[in-house]
């Protein structure tokens, strides 16, 4: 099991614990691209991730609810993904990938930045201690968003997305077949350790999204001649 | 010796797990190629009959179709279920595009929990396999299918078969369950060779062995049947939860009952064309939008081509099918502008002659009669159709199949009934397609001459033949179908997408042509001193600026 790292739930600049499974994927889209290629990523590991709800009963035993599924088109994207059939949890989705988007808009910034899902559980300590969020595996998105000339580009931006979309399900497939660690089936007493119970129709494990922005330059030099120079710098 | 390592309580769970996982296997994969969006619902409640605790329904002729192959057997070693996606043209000819193996191994996991590890990673395994079924290629064009071809299954038990894949099939894993009885892998392998050159290169296919599911049946849903509990009991040893899940009955689980039954619904025609049914509407929640979607196949086969370029048909060696306009209403059709979205008008055509003969697109249900563009004279056009004139007469015993089906975000309701290409080379429809004429279309101009090209397929894309009228140089691309977002070409003649198409080639700019741009490149120089000048001025900003890179 994972080792008791001494870490309250802080934001996600803090490193993951030695054995939390870190996956890293990267993607380059357009600007109006980017809330579904995260949509599609984040709700292939949600699906993976969330269980129905799990309903108590005596002598410790428990049932488990039934998890729908749905299909989900994009409009700016030639791609279709599967997500779990709950409104709360795609809101929050939607919400956390609205708040990145803009953040990757907002000024100064160059377009790069990078969107992470957490999965933890939490360790209840003693006073005067707060309870400790162990993450167990760690997803990172990493963004870079293109800008496109013209509308023949933008056409070929879209199948060359959805082809880049599709690879990235099939990684994502293939790091849960991998059956690692996953946290025990909690107790009653524990399940709110494990799983976000809070959603009404699944249950999800327990996961923050927090994202980064690639730090970029305050000054009023443009961004090509910023990229430009790096580019320069870099050879 | 395997089996005395296993209760005998756990085997049986066991064999009940691996036979109902292989039924929800088959639901899935089938119905990720209906063409339908699959919505379920989550139910916070146990139903005690949803499997592996997933909403996933249950279509009886697809159960009983997968029970029907099993008879009786489970996958074990050698013995692997197969479900194979085929695609059959309205010619009737077919193409296998995926199979999906169930297949298990050898490999034996002693220490593992039957009840418990088992069942939840054969749930997340049928979650994976919701995911991939979504991102292989056949479902796109399953999402497209109705008018011009359709998608079928086939269930069968044995030995894998991969041959009618054709070469360079590529094969995506969908996960592994390891048990004490063997590792359950589940996989897919997909065509990606979807060229479908020369005549009838592809001869029809003899009858199949084994089953062959014409899934084209119009029929509701039927309503609830027993539901079966799927509890968990208390694990055995150390007071820990271990659920587990208590002797469920035999029959197969339900359908959904939560499901709207519209959602299942398969419309189209059995095999006698007998009266389409109307039109079932919409009654998903998402709205029908008209999405950009054009084939996006591992080869480079199929691909975005940008309206109203020729096709190389005579660099393919096969004749004309191109001149062949299909119904300007057709859905999958190149769109362009036109009456209703008819198609641009074709740049110079290679080999007129051989043209002339070829069939022409009869719509023999709205009496029209298109005749192929060629840069012809309009004389050449009405001999073309008159000598069209008798076919389309006839009434087509093969081709009159009308396939109608419920929208999807994917796909577009046919405006007219629609026709199939009466075109002797298979998977016509696959292939660039030129343009039906229309006299009166103000929109399409009649060549009167070869060198007639529209102003709007300037040279852009011309990478071998630079301002050449064929504009040819996509001749290995099919064009699906273009619809960009939020376009409608239902209702106006000229909307979003006919406008995009007409002017997403612009002739290029003149300062981008060599001469002004050696004139620039002059004015540039000239300029540098003053430019910098400038930058001088502003070093400062420019060092603080590299240290922030360093």
């Amino acid at each position: 099991s994972c080792p008791l790292s001494p870490r309250c739930c802080a934001p996600a600049r803090a490193a993951p614990a030695m054995n939390c499974r870190a996956e890293v994927l990267e993607v380059s889209v357009e600007g109006r691209q980017v809330e579904e290629a995260m949509l599609a990523v984040l709700h292939t590991v949600l699906l993976h991730r969330s269980t129905g709800k799990f309903h108590y009963k005596k002598e410790g035993t428990y049932s488990i609810g039934t998890v729908g599924t749905q299909d989900v088109d994009c409009d700016f994207i030639d791609f279709a993904y599967v997500r779990v059939s709950s409104e709360e949890l795609d809101r929050a989705l939607r919400k956390a990938v609205g708040e990145f988007k803009d953040a990757l808009r907002g000024s100064g910034s160059d377009g790069m930045g990078q969107i992470s899902l957490e999965f933890y559980q939490k360790k209840k300590s003693r006073w005067p201690f707060s309870d400790e969020c162990i993450p167990w595996e760690l997803w990172t998105i990493k963004v870079n968003v293109v800008n496109l000339a013209n509308e023949q580009e933008r056409q070929i931006c879209r199948e060359k997305v959805g082809e880049k979309l599709c690879e990235k399900i099939i990684n994502i497939v293939e790091v849960m077949n991998r059956h690692e660690y996953l946290p025990k089936m909690p107790t009653q007493s524990e399940v709110d350790n494990v799983f976000d119970t809070s959603l009404k129709d699944v249950q999800p494990y327990l996961y923050k999204i927090s994202y980064q922005i690639t730090d970029s330059l305050g000054t009023s030099v443009t961004t090509t001649m910023r990229r430009l120079i790096k580019d320069t710098l870099a050879l | 010796a395997m089996d005395t390592d296993l209760s005998s309580q756990d085997r049986k769970d066991l064999d009940k797990f691996i036979k109902f996982f292989a039924l929800k296997t088959v639901q899935v994969i089938v119905q990720a190629r209906l063409g339908e969006k699959i919505c379920t619902r989550s139910s916070s409640s146990p139903t005690g009959s949803d499997w592996f605790n997933l909403a996933i329904k249950d279509i009886p002729e697809v159960t009983h179709e997968a029970k029907k192959a099993l008879a009786g057997q489970l996958p074990a070693v050698g013995r692997s279920m197969c479900v194979e996606i085929s695609l059959k043209t309205s010619e009737g000819d077919s193409m296998e595009l995926e199979i999906w193996c169930l297949e298990m191994n050898e490999k034996c996991d002693k220490e593992i929990k039957v009840s418990y590890t088992v069942y939840n990673r054969l749930s997340l395994l049928l979650k994976s396999l919701l995911a991939i079924t979504r991102v292989t290629p056949a479902y796109r064009l399953s999402r497209k299918q109705g008018h011009e071809y359709v998608i079928l299954y086939r269930i069968y038990f044995g030995e894998v078969q991969l041959s009618g894949l054709g070469e360079g099939f590529q094969t995506v894993r969908v996960g592994t369950v390891g048990t004490p009885v063997g590792t359950i892998t589940l996989s897919c392998a997909y065509r990606i060779n979807l060229a479908f050159m020369s005549t009838r290169q592809f001869e029809r296919t003899p009858p199949i062995m084994g089953i062959i599911i014409d899934h084209f049946v119009d029929r509701p849903y039927p309503s609830s049947s027993p539901m079966h509990p799927c509890n968990y009991r208390a694990g055995e040893d150390n007071g820990a939860v271990y659920p587990s899940v208590e002797d469920s009955q035999e029959v197969c689980t339900t359908s959904f009952s939560t499901s709207p039954p519209s959602q299942c619904v398969f419309t189209v025609t059995k095999a006698h064309f007998q009266t389409p049914p109307p039109v079932v509407t919409d009654t998903l929640k998402v709205p029908v939008m008209g999405l950009a979607f054009s084939h996006q196949l591992s080869s480079s086969r199929l691909s975005y081509q940008p309206a109203g370029l020729g096709v190389g048909s005579a660099d393919m060696g096969y004749p004309v099918l191109f001149a062949g306009g299909l119904n300007a209403a057709h859905p999958h059709q190149l769109i362009g502008p036109g009456k209703e979205g008819g198609v641009p008008p074709v740049p110079s055509q290679p080999a007129h002659g051989t043209q002339a003969d070829q069939e022409r697109m009869c719509t023999p249900l709205d009496g029209v009669h298109y005749s192929a563009a060629t840069p012809s004279s309009s004389e050449d056009t009405e001999t073309v159709s008159n000598s069209s004139e008798g076919k389309c007469g006839s009434p087509h015993d093969l081709l009159e199949t009308i396939f109608i089906r419920k929208v999807g975000a994917f796909v577009n309701k046919p405006i007219n009934q629609v026709t199939m290409a009466n075109l002797d080379i298979p998977f016509a429809m696959f292939a660039p397609k030129n343009v039906e004429l229309e006299d009166n279309d103000p929109m399409v101009n009649p060549p009167e001459s070869p060198e007639t090209e529209s102003p709007l397929q300037g040279s852009l894309h011309s990478e071998g033949s630079s301002g050449s009228s064929t504009g040819n140089t996509h001749d290995d691309f099919v064009m699906i179908d273009f619809k960009p977002a939020f376009s409608k070409d239902d209702i106006l003649p000229m909307d979003l997408g006919t406008f995009y198409r007409e002017f997403q080639n612009p002739p290029q700019l003149s300062s981008l042509s060599i001469d002004i741009g050696a004139q620039s490149m002059a004015e540039d120089l000239d300029s540098l001193p003053e430019k910098l000048a400038v930058h001088e001025k502003n070093v400062k900003e420019f060092d603080a600026f590299v240290e922030t890179l360093q």
